[in-house]
């Protein structure tokens, strides 16, 4: 029997937007507002604003010394800062990736995580049950709305609504806002490549907030349609895609994110497969034309299935297909020409270093 | 979803228009079509001089969301492609039925006609399936 789709509180602005609505984990969410290039390349050269209120907030309360929330994530959760973000996985013990996650610390001993709409109460449940006992763990997702303003025009979007304080604001940091009827948390953080931000808010002034942001006439709505092409140009991967239950941070690619100065669940394996070296890696690729391979796509190398692709689009901003996946690790390397057989004839592609869109650091870009 | 249709062109379910001037036809897709693939990223462009069958495979469109075939309305042998698609096949979402046609097709059978839909048919079918 089908589930009962969920909505956000957002779901009737984005109805009399005339959005198509499509269901993603569970929820009846927007894709476009009518051209999902159109919407990628507004966020490029402008300013759009995303509704993201399907994914996850869990507030962690727990000592600042030792917590054992620092077990449970990778992210060094209390070597962090306050105000701070960072970015992070939940693993298994075998080091496999449960979800990819932001850690933001609130006070000494005060987190909140954000997690994926998919994954959000696996995740609750798997954190609460590794918690120790003098730590708390709350789901508050239902009760927030989460709205990303991306793109280089949103520090001005943003400084219209919540004063010259934004732009103390620097990058993964985040702030506590008194505005409009509520209190916000922002933080400069986003999924896009772009300057931006990413606001969460009661879900009761998520509507009031939609609409100011949008009564400012460079703002338009994006769906999901272009945020997946926005992260892929950038070499974001996602849950879901690039990153499963299958496959490692190192793998992956996202060694990065890992302090492995600490102990946490899944280092030992990882600290493994480190050792011996990946068998397969994550890559991106450049096909060479229009033709975009897709999710489940084979790849093939030296005439031999190599590989299976995770994501891939029409990159609007190359004009050329895009896409990732999984590859042998001894036929990784940049430059090497491969083929994605798309089950309706071979795309013929070759490996690049992502960001697949060169752009300047956004930790360096200029805010207003 | 608004529908537009043109009147003089003739359609089948799949959603391919033909306009037929003596023994050539236009092909395209519909208004309908290009609503529900969205922003179309790249039109396969097929061998001039090949010959198709009426409703069988013609050529394959891409769209952000999805790869998909376009079939043959009617029978005959190619004869032209619309090369400006190559650099802009947004011309079919802006234009289904003027700038955005497909392929020019030699007929083969023109009595093939009469298995495709007049306007009012197709208006009907199309707005139908909402």
């Amino acid at each position: 029997m089908p589930m009962k789709m969920k909505n956000t509180p957002l779901h009737d602005e984005h109805v009399s937007l005339k959005a198509v609505m499509a269901p993603f984990a569970g929820w009846d969410m927007p894709i476009h507002y009518g051209s999902i290039l159109e919407e990628a390349r507004h966020t490029r050269s402008s300013v759009s604003i995303f509704d993201v209120s399907h994914m996850g907030e869990f507030i962690v309360r727990e000592k600042p010394e030792a917590p054992s929330l620092d077990h449970i994530v990778t992210a060094p959760v209390t070597r962090m800062k306050n105000k701070r973000c960072r970015y992070g996985f939940l693993l298994n013990q075998n080091g496999t990736i449960m979800d990819d996650l932001i850690a933001y610390r609130k006070a000494d001993d005060e987190w909140m995580l954000v997690v994926n709409a998919a994954t959000r109460e696996r995740d609750f449940s798997f954190i609460k049950s590794q918690l120790s006992s003098s730590a708390s763990i709350e789901n508050i997702s239902g009760g927030i709305v989460k709205i990303d303003v991306q793109g280089p025009g949103s520090p001005e979007v943003m400084r219209a609504l919540a004063g010259d304080r934004i732009r103390d604001l620097a990058y993964y940091g985040f702030d506590f806002f008194d505005l409009l009827s509520g209190k916000f948390i922002i933080s400069r953080t986003g999924y896009t490549g772009e300057p931006g931000y990413e606001i969460y808010i009661d879900a009761g002034i998520g509507v009031e907030l939609w609409r100011s942001l949008m009564n400012n006439p460079a703002v338009r709505p994006a769906g999901l349609g272009a945020r997946d092409i926005l992260r892929l140009e950038m070499g974001y991967p996602l849950y879901g895609s690039e990153l499963t239950e299958n496959t490692t941070p190192i793998e992956s690619g996202m060694e990065r994110f890992l302090d492995m100065d600490k102990d946490f669940t899944g280092r030992d394996s990882l600290l493994v497969q480190q050792k011996r070296g990946a068998a397969r890696r994550l890559i991106g690729f450049v096909s060479d034309g229009r033709r975009a391979p897709r999710h489940e796509n084979r790849i093939l190398a030296d005439k031999r299935e190599a590989g299976y692709v995770t994501s891939g689009v029409f990159s609007p901003h190359l004009n050329r297909g895009i896409g990732m996946g999984y590859i042998d690790a001894d036929r990784s390397e940049e430059g090497r020409e491969i083929r994605i057989d798309t089950g309706r004839g071979e795309i013929t592609a070759q490996i690049v270093r992502v960001p697949f869109l060169k752009k300047g650091p956004i930790k360096m870009s200029e805010v207003v | 979803m608004d529908i537009s249709v043109q009147e003089g062109y003739y359609y089948t379910n799949e959603h391919e228009w033909a306009k037929i001037e003596g023994g050539t036809a236009r092909i395209g897709i519909t208004d309908y079509a290009q609503q529900k693939l969205g922003d179309i990223t790249y039109v396969e462009p097929p061998e001039i001089g090949k010959e198709v069958e009426q409703f069988e495979f013609l050529t394959g469109i891409e769209s952000v969301k999805a790869a998909s075939d376009i079939y043959a309305p009617l029978s005959g042998r190619i004869t032209a492609f619309n090369d400006a698609l190559e650099q802009s096949p947004e011309l079919i979402n802006k234009s289904p039925y003027e700038d955005g046609w497909i392929v020019e097709i030699e007929l083969s059978d023109p009595k093939e006609v009469k298995n495709l839909m007049s306007v009012k048919a197709y208006k009907e079918y199309a707005g139908g399936l909402e």
